[in-house]
């Protein structure tokens, strides 16, 4: 058994080609261990302290979000939130303040969960996630990562360094919106995100929908785009209800019925491409959207 | 095997030989001996166990206590000063914000940070800075009105 404090980037990637796993806020690994989901580690390296997985750097290329970036500042992080809403929409619904103080962006990729609150932004936006090892760097799409319920394609010497996000086109919107049982504490039973960017008359010239606990993984709605071009947002909306709830494949447990989710996930991709549109064209709907327009929304 | 551990909790240190797995709540509460911070569920959904890590909530039960090193720990018994309770307290029993009592450890951490960060919360800012904190008696009304007081009185 051995665990070190990481002081240096270098110092992480030696001790995982060493054979260590890496421990960030541990809010997924520590309560897996304590509910007997998961096993201790025999040697573990604590991320948490690198500074150089903690910046967020909007440069021409768009934005690079170091991985041990907590959801509490992506949450409130300027550039995320006027440019990359949806991914602050998701980061606001994580857990509660402390789990979002001390859970990264990094942990809740590589965790894999089918139902993170971050992946369907990241897919949405275009988001890559850049891999590091002793032996170099590589950059992954999300649906290329995700393999199944916590399952990645990293290699275990592998350590989540940075998503990097493209630049976002003029009059473009993005949200994330997901059906909750409660406000706090939660995980989504479904949800979904919806990039668009619209033309000058109000229709859709772009867009993108991902979808959260309706699969094994955060899956894409294929041919999202081509539904939705040349569509008003309302229409958009609709057409791409139907398209998720087909493209789902939930699972039925003690949360929600399969035939549930999938009829649900619909009403939530409809919401996020409203959403999507609406901050396209200019309107402030604050983060988390959950708050303004969907589930638990003031009447 | 253990590993030798320094954490420093309401500025002081303290030194142990503790297992990898441990959490800091098992090790301030057994090792330490402050047992202000409750456990409710172990599994971070009720917030009774929560300290502040560097000024900012975080829920002990789920926590490494060897990644608290080097990170300054505050606890419920570090909130109080002179032996006095501190106004916020003062105010939750004011307000009848307490009933069995075994929330309120954590309430006050969450508060306490909300109120760091934020001196002046609107109510949503107050429910949204305690909702890690589940009190299965007042009905929160009471913590909030706590709160709310306890912000206005500074």
């Amino acid at each position: 058994m051995s665990f070190a404090i990481a002081g240096s980037l270098d110092e992480a990637l030696n001790a995982l080609a060493a054979g260590a796993r890496p421990i960030a806020g541990g809010t997924d690994l520590v309560v897996g261990i304590r509910q007997g989901k998961a096993q201790l580690p025999t040697s573990l390296v604590a991320i948490d302290r690198l500074d150089e997985l903690g910046h967020i750097e909007p440069s021409d290329r768009g934005v690079q979000i170091g991985s041990m970036v907590s959801h509490s500042r992506l949450m409130v992080e300027p550039t995320v939130v006027s440019n990359y809403t949806a991914l602050a929409d998701g980061a606001a619904l994580v857990g509660s303040p402390s789990t979002r103080n001390v859970g990264t962006l990094g942990g809740n990729v590589m965790s894999a969960s089918p139902a993170m609150d971050t992946g369907a932004p990241l897919i949405v936006l275009g988001g890559v996630v850049r891999l590091q090892s002793a032996q170099g760097s590589r950059t992954v799409d999300p649906s290329d990562l995700w393999t199944g319920p916590g399952q990645t394609s990293a290699r275990a010497d592998e350590l989540c360094v940075a998503i990097d996000l493209p630049p976002r086109p003029a009059q473009s919107g993005s949200a994330y919106v997901r059906l909750e049982y409660r406000r706090a504490m939660e995980i989504a039973v479904v949800g979904a995100a919806a990039s668009v960017t619209l033309a000058d008359d109000g229709t859709i010239i772009d867009g993108a929908v991902a979808l959260t606990a309706v699969a094994p993984t955060i899956i894409e709605v294929d041919g999202a785009e081509a539904l939705m071009t040349g569509l008003l947002p309302d229409a958009a909306a609709a057409a791409i209800a139907t398209a998720a709830s087909e493209v789902a494949r939930p699972i039925s447990d003690l949360r929600a019925s399969d035939s549930y989710r999938r009829h649900t996930v619909g009403v939530m991709a409809a919401r996020a491409v409203d959403a999507a549109a609406r901050r396209a064209a200019g309107e402030e709907i604050a983060v988390p959207v959950n708050r303004a327009i969907g589930v638990g929304a003031p009447r | 095997m253990t590993e030798p551990i320094m954490l420093t909790v309401n500025g002081m240190d303290y030194t142990a030989d503790i297992e990898m797995g441990r959490n800091l709540l098992s090790v301030l509460r057994i090792e330490i001996g402050l047992t202000g911070t409750k456990e409710g569920c172990d599994d971070s959904e009720c917030g009774a166990c929560m300290v502040l890590l560097d000024g900012q909530p975080v829920n002990s039960c789920s926590y490494l206590a060897l990644q608290a090193q080097g990170k300054s720990v505050t606890t419920v018994e570090g909130v109080m000063a002179d032996n006095e309770l501190d106004s916020l307290q003062r105010i939750l029993l004011e307000e009848g914000g307490v009933q069995c009592g075994f929330c309120t450890p954590g309430v006050i951490m969450s508060t306490r940070a909300l109120l760091n960060r934020n001196p002046s919360p609107s109510e949503e800012e107050i429910r949204i800075g305690l909702s890690g904190n589940l009190c299965r008696c007042t009905g929160y009304a009471k913590i909030l009105s706590a709160v709310a007081r306890a912000a206005s009185d500074g």
